[in-house]
């Protein structure tokens, strides 16, 4: 039986691991290979990099990071930020990335998902999806880029169809109304896009406890759960993450 | 000089196929760890070069993408088939595909349309179709496997599969499965909505659809396994 994944992500910048708060506030805590380290030896089933550098001089520091925990961890690695060109996605599988994760580049340009997949195989291209309630207060939700300043006017349902047409092999929605609160996943969000399309789909942003990871599959109806702060900051370990699915019925890799 | 050359020549080389179709660093880098943990005197080579695959002692292919894709490339690297041909089907080097090298030893894929594979085991690469609709693909993440062999003594089974045991996880991602022609080049299967061939194998070539190199221990105590091997 396929197991539900726990996929903890680290925040990179400038090869150092951070994590923001409401995308605000970072904190510097760490050296990426010593966290993937920990997180591979308590069980986590992916691990997802989060490139926050913002000058493009020192944006090769993430394929260091990715070569390094490459060599010590055997477990998949996804990387995402700023990812816009191809020459970027091979750059990273070269270094040991299995994954990329595409967030505005997709917006802008949704034939780069088209591109990519034929390219490097969908297996390799996540097409992650920023999205919160829309602001007019019409049903659904909107897609937004850049940390989830920019509105685009995209539906993320409608988007998240098109992008599986296009190629992507797995989705990571994050609701922007939730990252970094702790209240827990948007399920209804969730559920409306895992249910829309045929691939998977990874649930993210406001996991405050772990009943908060079940729910993202028991009623987000999501493949996959992702979670930064509540690792992180070693408030739960992904082993007691596991446990407490299993405990909840949720087919777990212990 | 001279002295260290032969030296090197003698040593046993596991080499990983370069066809420009796959993470051959994910590759390399585990057996590498595999060889430094166990202090094991083994070269890792990664090579695109069909001298270099009619040196080696153990061969690996992986592969991502697609069949169509990742069988172009294989040939359209002048002398690689040949060689690969050589070495396994003749001399009978000790081989592992991987993934979609793999599924390349299959008779023909049926993905993007009909293409001829290397046709070293006998069957169909063909699409997944779970039986529970919502059931997502691609197959991803990790799964057990369901040995076709009588376990309940461990030399009934195939001795890459000797190290691992019911209850360990595989990393898989494919939308793809193997359909052997014959049931008994089926060695593993594991269960998404229905039955997919995990791991095939056949004299000297043994092939899995999930990719040890990313399936943390169990996937490196098989790697381990697949150095002693000796068909």
């Amino acid at each position: 039986m396929l197991k539900t994944r726990i996929i903890p992500c680290l925040d990179i910048d400038n090869g150092r691991v951070v994590k923001g708060v409401n995308f605000v506030d970072i904190i510097d805590a760490g050296d990426p290979v010593e966290q993937a380290k920990i997180y591979n030896d308590q069980g986590a089933d992916e691990l997802c990099f989060l490139d926050i550098t913002a000058t493009h001089q020192k944006r090769d520091t993430i394929l260091a990071v990715v070569e390094a925990v490459a060599n010590e961890v055997f477990i998949p690695l996804t990387v995402g930020g700023g990812i816009s060109e191809i020459s970027h996605i091979r750059n990273l599988l070269n270094a040991g990335a299995d994954k990329v994760s595409i967030n505005s580049a997709a917006v802008y340009n949704p034939d780069f998902i088209k591109e990519a997949s034929g390219k490097c195989g969908s297996q390799a291209i996540v097409v992650a999806i920023d999205a919160k309630a829309k602001e007019d207060g019409s049903a659904g939700w909107e897609i937004f880029t850049h940390g989830g300043r920019k509105g685009t006017g995209l539906d993320a349902v409608e988007w998240a169809v098109k992008m599986t047409e296009y190629g992507a092999g797995e989705l990571l929605i994050t609701s922007m109304d939730r990252d970094g609160t702790k209240a827990g996943f948007n399920l209804p969000l969730t559920r409306a896009i895992s249910n829309a399309v045929s691939i998977p789909v990874i649930a993210s942003g406001g996991v405050g406890n772990l009943d908060h990871l079940v729910e993202g599959i028991t009623e987000g109806h999501a493949s996959a759960v992702l979670a930064a702060s509540i690792f992180h900051f070693g408030e739960y370990s992904i082993k007691q993450a596991k446990e407490t699915m299993q405990a909840a019925g949720i087919a777990v890799r212990l | 000089m001279t002295w260290i050359q032969k030296s090197h020549m003698t040593k046993e080389t596991v080499l990983i196929i370069d066809y420009g179709s796959g993470n051959l660093r994910s590759a390399a880098k585990s057996f590498e760890k595999i060889i430094r943990d166990e202090a094991r005197d083994i070269n890792v080579l990664i090579s695109d070069k069909p001298e270099d695959i009619k040196k080696a002692t153990r061969l690996v292919l992986p592969g991502q993408g697609a069949f169509a894709d990742c069988m172009n490339n294989l040939q359209n690297t002048s002398g690689m088939i040949e060689a690969l041909e050589e070495r396994v089907l003749k001399d009978g080097a000790p081989f592992l595909g991987i993934c979609v090298g793999m599924q390349l030893m299959a008779t023909r894929g049926l993905e993007h349309g009909v293409h001829a594979g290397l046709n070293w085991i006998e069957g169909e690469v063909v699409p997944i179709r779970p039986s529970d609709p919502s059931l997502k693909i691609p197959h991803m993440g990790w799964n057990d496997l369901i040995f076709q062999c009588d376990t309940s003594e461990q030399d009934n089974c195939h001795f890459v599969l000797r190290s691992t045991s019911f209850s360990e996880n595989y990393y898989f991602v494919h939308s793809f499965m193997f359909q052997c022609t014959y049931n008994h080049h089926c060695l593993a299967t594991t269960d998404y909505g229905g039955e997919i061939v995990a791991v095939i194998g056949r004299d000297n070539m043994i092939g899995t659809q999930f990719h040890p190199e990313k399936s943390h221990d169990s996937g490196l105590r098989l790697l381990s396994s697949f150095l002693d091997w000796k068909p």
